[in-house]
């Protein structure tokens, strides 16, 4: 008498399923396997050759979500050592970076990776600008990337309140302050985000709820919704020579070549690289701390983070409702309308859309290098508004007038492109966006590197030391 | 269903069920955003910054002189002719702590060079206003401060001086 089977156990399903009986040996079961790895959750099976190219989307996306895997988990073993509270947080990164082991590499590793992935997010965004990704089908998927990176600035800014020293305290009360321009509401919300009067204990607590848990979930979510839309797309946007732009129509579909490899060999190796380099430059370059902070004494200068800067630079130039509120508004608002006013597809995948979008682009950039520092200059110690104009309200003197001026400058810019060069709709935001950007960056290096202590002008190689 | 309809029902049971299930939604999530507001209200400690704090007799500060209470986050100015004004010590452009210079004799924010004379009156932008004030009252020669409501006004006036 033949005993019955036993039932399976749920080890032995387990077990079942962990190591199969046998690897499937022929092409079809082995393509099946590959489908069901984890790899191909992500990826599709086969990719166009051209798309992996590092020429086309120079891996910014990715690099992206691998430093936020960095930061979640260097994120999540600082907790291990850290109290949100007044005077302990300061104390315990003194900890982290004497007493614990590897805790100065963790929290180096954290900062840097935190200080790339702005970078790199941003030039994320510059790519899929220039190659026209964003136009139609895929709106949805560049909204998402917008509110990513005012997320990522975000968790950037909430974090940087969390060492509590001195750098933190003032970069974090300048910062917030600007909100209380905001008319009717902004004293109020200011002081729900502070909690409070001033940044203070409670201040450090809101933060950090934010900055660990609200805001990374947000990133992460929005990250997995990003990816599957870039499949439910239909992939990349194809990368197309300029010349001659092929008709969308006729134009040869380039090869496909199978995911495992292809794509994910690269992936590893820029992956790895990165780490590497970023380990690295973790080990040698330490992240800044100064001492603990002190309401009562703010240090000359007192500088917001480097990627505010931009920010900062034009706070010195206009009325804070002007500077931190209408322009940067502006800027998302403008960021979030593109793929609904410039749709044109025939030219997604060529960068800079045209042999003249080319040559606008060279020239934009030339403009703002040269106009925006000479503006810079104009501003600090030749055009008094308020002096010229005693009696005005500052928000109209200092404020509205300039901002209808530059407004007018680039009107004319961009009649400029239409007459002279013929820009067509896709050029002339080609032009403007270039200008608008590059400016930016320059008003970021002039803050980052040209302001001094009373935030007065100085020369790099001539700038008093601060005082702190 | 609508051809059993009386000529008087309008609305027909879905709609009505539809209108009720938004509107009672949408009270509910208000409700909850209210909820989530309330209790993200700050909290202040008794003594602390933001209460009444008491600083000591009138005689305590010669007239003429300029005394920085951090405790109490402002400037006790005593002027020339006797009488106080308590200056919340933040610039009121971004919030950077404002120090008096002594030799200058005014405050000169570190953070945007805003200037401010004794009374607070802004001398030198980017400050879009005076230094906040906070009320004194001055009882048997004992001067107390109210830190928790700053005054925010427009220009300096003399009606802001408090004499003993
Ligand atoms: C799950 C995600 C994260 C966790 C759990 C986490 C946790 C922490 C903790 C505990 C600190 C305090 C220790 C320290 O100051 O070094 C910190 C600091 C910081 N975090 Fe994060 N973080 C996360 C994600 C991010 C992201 C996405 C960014 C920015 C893109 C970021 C930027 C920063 C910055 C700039 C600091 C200040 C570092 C310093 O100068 O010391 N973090 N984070
Ligand atoms: S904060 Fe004082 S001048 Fe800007």
């Amino acid at each position: 008498m033949t005993e019955p089977n036993p039932p399976d156990t749920m080890l032995d399903r387990l077990r079942e399923r962990l190591t199969p009986e046998e690897f499937p040996t022929d092409d079809r079961g082995r393509i099946r396997m590959v489908v069901d790895s984890l790899v191909l959750h992500l990826h599709p099976s086969k990719v166009p050759v051209t798309t992996i190219k590092w020429s086309y989307t120079w891996g910014l996306g990715g690099l992206s979500a691998v430093l936020m895997t960095i930061l979640a988990l260097t994120g999540i073993i600082l907790l291990n050592n850290y109290t949100p509270s007044v005077p302990q947080a300061y104390l315990d990164i003194l900890e982290i970076r004497s007493n614990v082991w590897f805790g100065e590499l963790i929290r180096n590793l954290h900062h840097w990776s935190a200080n790339l992935l702005i970078i790199v997010a941003v030039l994320h965004l510059i790519r899929v600008f220039l190659t026209g990704a964003y136009r139609p089908p895929r709106e949805l998927n560049w909204l998402l990337g917008v509110a990513m990176l005012v997320l990522i600035l975000g968790a950037n800014f909430t974090g940087y309140l969390l060492p509590w020293d001195q750098l933190a305290f003032w970069a974090i009360t300048v910062g917030t302050s600007i909100i209380t321009y905001v008319p009717l509401v902004g004293e109020s919300i200011g002081r729900l985000v502070l909690g409070g009067p001033e940044v203070g204990a409670n201040t450090l607590l809101n933060f950090y709820s934010l900055h660990i848990a609200l805001i990374p979930l947000g990133i992460f979510g929005l990250m997995s919704y990003h990816f599957w839309r870039v499949r439910k797309d239909g992939g990349l946007t194809l990368p197309k020579p300029v010349d001659p732009a092929p008709d969308p129509l006729t134009w040869q579909k380039p090869e496909r070549v199978t995911t495992i490899p292809h794509l994910v060999r690269r992936e590893l190796i820029y992956t790895l690289g990165w780490f590497a380099a970023l380990l690295l430059f973790a080990m040698v370059v330490p992240a800044p701390l100064e001492g603990i902070a002190n309401p009562d004494i703010s240090p000359n200068p007192a500088k917001a983070p480097w990627y505010f800067m931009g920010l900062q630079e034009l706070l010195l130039h206009f009325h804070p409702l002007v500077g931190a509120i209408i322009m940067p508004g502006l800027a998302i608002t403008g960021l979030f309308l593109l793929p609904f006013f410039d749709v044109t597809s025939a030219s997604v995948g060529i960068y800079f859309r045209s042999r003249r979008g080319r040559s606008l682009s060279l020239l934009a950039l030339g403009l703002a290098t040269l106009l925006t520092p000479a503006w810079v200059l104009l501003d600090e110690f030749v055009l008094d508004w308020v002096g010229w104009l005693p009696g005005w309200d500052s928000l109209i003197s200092n404020g509205l007038i300039p901002l209808a001026l530059i407004a007018l400058g680039l009107f004319l810019l961009d009649g400029w492109a239409v007459k002279t060069f013929g820009a067509d709709t896709e050029e002339r935001v080609l032009f403007l966006a270039v200008f608008l950007f590059t400016a930016f960056v320059i008003l970021t290096m002039i803050g980052i590197f040209f302001r001094g202590p009373g935030m007065a002008l100085y020369l790099p190689w001539n700038m008093p030391a601060a005082v702190h | 269903m609508s051809e059993n309809l009386s000529p008087e029902q309008k609305v027909s049971r879905r709609d009505f069920l539809k209108v009720a299930w938004g509107f009672f939604g949408g009270l509910a999530l208000l409700e909850t955003g209210g909820m989530v507001l309330a209790y993200l209200q700050p909290r202040l400690a008794e003594g602390e910054f933001g209460s009444l704090i008491t600083i000591g007799l009138v005689d305590d500060f010669p007239p003429n002189s300029v005394t920085h209470l951090t405790n109490g986050r402002f400037y006790l100015v005593r002027l020339a002719d006797g009488g106080f004004l308590a200056l919340y010590h933040r610039c009121t452009h971004l919030g950077c702590t404002v120090p008096y210079d002594q030799t200058q004799g005014k405050f000169i924010c570190p953070c945007h060079s805003s200037e401010f004379d004794q009374q607070g009156a802004v001398q030198n932008p980017p400050a879009p206003r005076p230094l906040d004030l906070f009320p004194i009252t001055i009882e048997n020669g004992e001067i107390k401060v109210d830190t928790g409501s700053p005054i925010q006004r427009a220009a300096f006036d003399p009606s802001q001086v408090v004499y003993p």
